[in-house]
C-alpha cells in the first residue's frame, strides 16, 4: 500500500485513541473535584489533568490558570490546541478524508458521523450535565470507531497499521497517566492509606477503565503497587503496557510476514515487549517509578519513530 | 424567449411516453412522500460523505450539491440517438488532437485557423511530434448535451480534459435505488452500476507497450482540498486503485514509481484528475507542488500513459467548439449525428457586427471560461451589465462566442412548491479504450433549481439527478 495512506491509518486511530484518553481523563477529573477536600486534598486536579494530557506548557502559553473553565476549553475544543479533543476529531477525519478507500463504509460513517455531530456541542458545553453527556459521546464514538474496524477491516497490512496506532497511542497515554500519578504510587513500606490517596487511586483505576477489572484480577482493596503492576505489567489488562506491546509485537509480525521482511521496528518492538516480560515490580519501585516510565515513554517514541522510518515515508 | 420543451408533457399537454409511469405514479402517491424522501436523500448524501467545495467561499468548505430525487428518463430510441452521436464525436476529437501535434492536416486544409490553435493557452507545444500511447488522448471524455425539442439534441460543450461529475451519476442510482424501490418496480432501467469496471478495462487498455499484462493504474488527485476530491477517492475506490498525490510518485530513470510501505513499485497507467498545468513542475508550472518532477520525460519516452493526455484542451476550448461539425466532417467524412448549437464567433467581423446588435437576447461566453462564470445572458441582464459585456467584446472580441438564448428542456422537479419544471442538460461520460468505445446509458442530467434559470453548475445553484434509459 502507500506510505502516505498507511500513516494516514495510523494518525488516524492514534487522534481517535488520544481523544479518547483526553475524555477518560476529564470524566475522573470532574468526578475528584466534586469529593469534599478531605477525601482528596488541596491539590489543584484541573491542573493534574493538563500534565496528565501531556500539553502543560502550550496551556501555560493561552491561559493564566488551570481551572474548570480554562482547561476544560484547552483539552475539549479548543482550536490553539493541536491535541484538544475537537482537534483530534478534525485531523482524523482529514486523515480519514485522505485514506477514503482504505477505510470501510463503516470506519467512515463512524469518523464522518462523529465529526458533523462534533458541531453539536459547538464552543463547550452550557452546563456539566452537558459536558458529562460530551465525555460519554466522545468514549462512545471512540468504540463505535475502533469496534468498526475490529469488525469490518480486512486483516492486512491497512489494519495492521491502523493498530499500530492504537496501541502505540494507548501504551503512551496509560504511561503518562502513571507518570503524573506516580508520587502516589509509594513503595509498600511508606505509610499509606486514609481516604485521600484511596480516593486518587480509584480514579486512577478509573482513567483507564480498570476500577472493576483490578477488583476481579487482585481481590483486594486498592493498592498502589498493585495498580502498577496492573497497568504496567498484568497481560490481561487491555491498557497496560505490556498488553499493548503484545499486540504492537503481533502486529509488525503480521506486516513483517506478509512483506517477507523483519526490520527495526520489529526488533525494537520485541526488545521494549521482553524488558516488560521480565520486568519485577519491586525492581521496578527499587529503581524508581517514574525512571521507569520515563525511560518507557523515550522507547514508545522511538517505535513510534522506527516504524514510520521504515514503512511510513 | 419560446416557452420551454418539457421533457414529460411535451408540447400537447398529454405525458410523452417515457414519462408515463412517473407522471401515473406522481397522481398515485400522497403528497408528502416526495418531501419525506428528499430529507432521507439529503441525510444519506450528508452521511456518505458526497460532498464538493466552492472555489472563492471561505466558509462554504465542503457543501451537498442539491439532489432532486425525480429521475430524468430517456427512451431506448433517444438514447440509441446519443450514443452514436457521442461515439462520433469523440472518435473525431481524438483524431482532431492527434492530428493537430502531428501532420496538422486539419490546418493546412484551412478548416480550422492556426492561430486559435497556436495562440491558444491551453495548446502545449511539449507535445509537438510526440506519440502518446495507442493514438488515444481523450480516455475519458463528457459530452455537455441539451435538449430543445422532442427531436433536437444540441451538443453545448465538449470535456476533454478532466470531466468530472461521474460519481453524481453512480451515487444518485444508488441512493434512488434505496429510496424508490416501488418506483423502479414499474420500470425498466439500464443499470449505470458497471461504470467503474468500463472505466478499469479502458485504462489498463491503454497502458504503454513496455508494461507487463497486468498493469498497474492509479488515480492522481491534487488532494483533499480540491472541489472534486470526494470524486477522485469514490472512483479510486471503485475501480480498486491507489488515489495518489504528486508526492507519492516518482521518477527515477524515466519510470515512474510509487512509495509504498513495501519500497517503490512501478506505474503503468495514471488517470490523472489534475490540470496540465500542475502535472510536471519541470515542465510546466516550476510552483506547483502537486506534480511530480520527471513525469513528463516518462510520458514522452512512452514509459507511462496519462489519462487525459496533455494538451487535449485544445479540443474543448469554446472557440473550437464552432468548429467541431467540420472537425467531424473531415476526419469522419460523415455529416456530425449530434448538431452543435449555432454559434457566432466573435473572432470574424461579421459575426462580431450582429452579435453586438443582438447582445440582448444571446448568451455571451468567454473561450476559456467553465463553470458558468466568465458568461453573460442577455434577456436576464441589465443594462449596465450588457454595456459592460460589450466593452469586453470589443476589446477583445477573440476571447467571446455568442450563442442563441435556447430554452433547455424541462423535467418534473420537487421545489417548494411542490413539483415543478426545471430546466435540465445532460453530461454522459464517453470512454475511450485501445479496443472500443464505451458508453454507460445515462450520465449526469445537471438541473438549474431556480425558477426560469438556465445556470445548470453546482458551483451556482444546480442540481442533480438520476437520468434513467429506459429499455423501450
Amino acid at each position: 500500500m502507500l506510505s502516505r495512506t498507511a500513516d494516514n491509518l495510523f494518525w488516524l486511530a492514534r487522534y481517535v485513541e488520544r481523544a479518547e484518553c483526553l475524555a477518560r481523563i476529564l470524566e475522573v477529573t470532574q468526578r475528584v473535584t466534586t469529593l469534599p477536600l478531605a477525601y482528596v486534598g488541596s491539590t489543584n486536579e484541573w491542573e493534574s489533568a493538563i500534565e496528565t494530557a501531556g500539553c502543560a506548557a502550550a496551556f501555560a502559553d493561552n491561559y493564566p490558570e488551570a481551572n474548570e473553565e480554562t482547561v476544560i476549553d484547552f483539552l475539549c475544543f479548543s482550536s490553539a490546541n493541536p491535541s484538544s479533543i475537537r482537534s483530534c476529531f478534525e485531523i482524523a477525519r482529514t486523515n480519514a478524508r485522505a485514506v477514503r478507500t482504505a477505510l470501510t463504509v463503516e470506519m467512515w460513517d463512524a469518523i464522518n458521523g462523529t465529526w458533523l455531530e462534533l458541531k453539536r456541542f459547538g464552543n463547550g458545553p452550557t452546563s456539566r450535565e452537558e459536558f458529562m453527556r460530551f465525555l460519554r459521546w466522545v468514549q462512545e464514538n471512540s468504540l463505535r470507531f475502533d469496534g468498526s474496524a475490529y469488525r469490518t477491516m480486512l486483516r492486512n497490512d491497512a489494519y495492521w497499521f491502523s493498530r499500530l496506532g492504537v496501541y502505540i497511542e494507548r501504551a503512551d497515554n496509560t504511561a503518562r497517566i502513571l507518570d503524573v500519578k506516580y508520587h502516589l504510587l509509594l513503595p509498600a513500606n511508606e505509610r499509606v492509606g486514609g481516604p485521600l490517596d484511596y480516593f486518587q487511586w480509584a480514579a486512577i483505576l478509573r482513567s483507564v477503565s480498570a476500577l472493576t477489572a483490578y477488583h476481579w484480577v487482585y481481590r483486594e482493596s486498592v493498592k498502589p503497587w498493585l495498580i502498577a503492576d496492573l497497568l504496567i505489567l498484568k497481560d490481561e489488562m487491555p491498557r497496560s503496557l505490556s498488553s499493548c506491546y503484545s499486540a504492537l509485537v503481533s502486529n509488525l509480525d503480521n506486516i513483517g510476514r506478509v512483506y517477507g521482511r523483519q526490520g527495526a521496528a520489529q526488533r525494537k518492538a520485541r526488545a521494549i515487549r521482553a524488558r516488560l516480560e521480565n520486568a519485577r515490580m519491586e525492581e521496578i519501585f527499587k529503581e524508581g517509578l517514574h525512571e521507569f516510565i520515563d525511560g518507557f515513554i523515550n522507547d514508545n517514541n522511538e517505535l513510534g519513530a522506527a516504524i514510520s522510518e521504515q514503512y511510513l515515508m | 424567449m419560446t416557452v420551454a420543451f418539457d421533457e414529460m408533457t411535451g408540447v400537447d399537454g398529454a405525458s410523452r411516453p417515457p414519462y408515463g409511469e412517473l407522471s401515473r405514479w406522481l397522481g398515485e402517491i400522497p403528497s408528502d412522500v416526495l418531501d419525506y424522501r428528499r430529507r432521507e436523500a439529503e441525510l444519506l448524501f450528508r452521511r456518505i460523505g458526497i460532498t464538493f467545495s466552492v472555489y472563492g467561499e471561505a466558509d462554504a468548505q465542503e457543501r451537498l450539491i442539491p439532489f432532486d430525487v425525480l429521475p430524468r428518463i430517456l427512451s431506448a430510441a433517444e438514447w440509441d440517438l446519443l450514443r452514436a452521436g457521442l461515439e462520433q464525436r469523440v472518435k473525431a476529437i481524438n483524431l482532431y488532437i492527434k492530428d493537430v501535434y502531428g501532420r496538422r492536416d486539419i490546418l493546412k486544409a484551412g478548416i480550422v485557423p492556426e492561430d486559435l490553435v497556436f495562440q491558444n493557452p491551453v495548446f502545449r507545444p511539449e507535445m509537438n511530434g510526440q506519440k502518446v500511447p495507442h493514438d488515444i488522448y481523450v480516455h475519458v471524455g463528457g459530452i455537455d448535451i441539451i435538449r430543445i425539442d422532442a427531436e433536437t439534441f444540441y451538443v453545448l460543450e465538449d470535456n476533454a480534459r478532466t470531466p468530472s461529475g461521474v460519481s453524481y451519476m453512480l451515487e444518485n442510482r444508488e441512493i434512488m435505488l434505496r429510496l424508490f424501490p416501488e418506483l423502479f418496480a414499474r420500470h425498466r432501467v439500464a443499470p449505470v452500476e458497471n461504470y467503474p469496471d468500463e472505466l478499469l478495462a479502458t485504462l489498463k487498455s491503454v497502458a504503454p507497450t513496455i508494461a507487463n499484462a497486468d498493469p498497474t493504474v492509479v488515480l492522481l488527485t491534487p488532494g483533499v482540498f480540491n472541489s472534486a476530491y470526494y470524486e477522485h477517492s469514490f472512483l479510486a475506490d471503485k475501480l480498486g486503485v491507489e488515489l495518489v498525490e504528486g508526492r507519492d510518485l516518482f521518477v527515477k530513470d524515466e519510470l515512474v514509481y510509487m512509495r509504498t510501505t513495501q519500497g517503490p513499485k512501478r506505474v503503468d497507467v495514471i488517470y490523472r484528475r489534475i490540470d496540465d498545468d500542475f502535472l510536471d513542475p519541470l515542465a510546466f508550472r516550476p510552483d506547483s507542488a502537486l506534480g511530480v518532477p520527471g513525469l513528463m520525460s516518462s510520458y514522452h519516452a512512452g514509459n507511462v500513459t496519462l489519462a487525459n493526455a496533455v494538451g487535449t484542451g485544445i479540443a474543448d476550448d469554446k472557440a473550437v467548439y464552432s468548429y467541431m461539425p467540420k472537425i467531424v466532417k473531415f476526419y469522419l467524412g460523415q455529416e456530425p449525428i449530434l448538431k452543435n448549437v449555432p454559434t457566432w464567433r466573435c473572432r470574424e467581423a461579421d459575426h462580431l457586427a450582429y452579435v453586438l446588435d443582438h447582445l440582448e437576447e444571446l448568451v455571451v461566453k468567454e473561450v476559456h471560461g467553465s463553470g458558468g462564470y466568465g458568461m453573460m445572458i442577455g434577456p436576464k441582464s441589465d443594462k449596465a451589465t450588457i454595456a459592460a459585456f460589450r466593452a469586453k467584446l470589443k476589446a477583445s472580441p477573440k476571447n467571446f462566442i455568442a450563442q442563441p438564448t435556447l430554452a433547455l428542456s424541462t423535467c418534473p422537479t420537487c421545489v417548494e412548491e411542490g413539483v415543478a419544471p426545471r430546466h435540465v442538460d445532460l453530461r454522459p461520460f464517453v470512454l475511450t479504450g485501445r479496443d472500443r468505445i464505451r458508453i454507460v446509458p445515462g450520465g449526469l442530467t445537471r438541473v438549474a433549481l431556480k425558477k426560469g434559470s438556465l445556470v445548470v453548475n453546482s458551483s451556482q445553484g444546480g442540481g442533480t439527478k438520476d437520468t434513467w434509459v429506459l429499455d423501450t
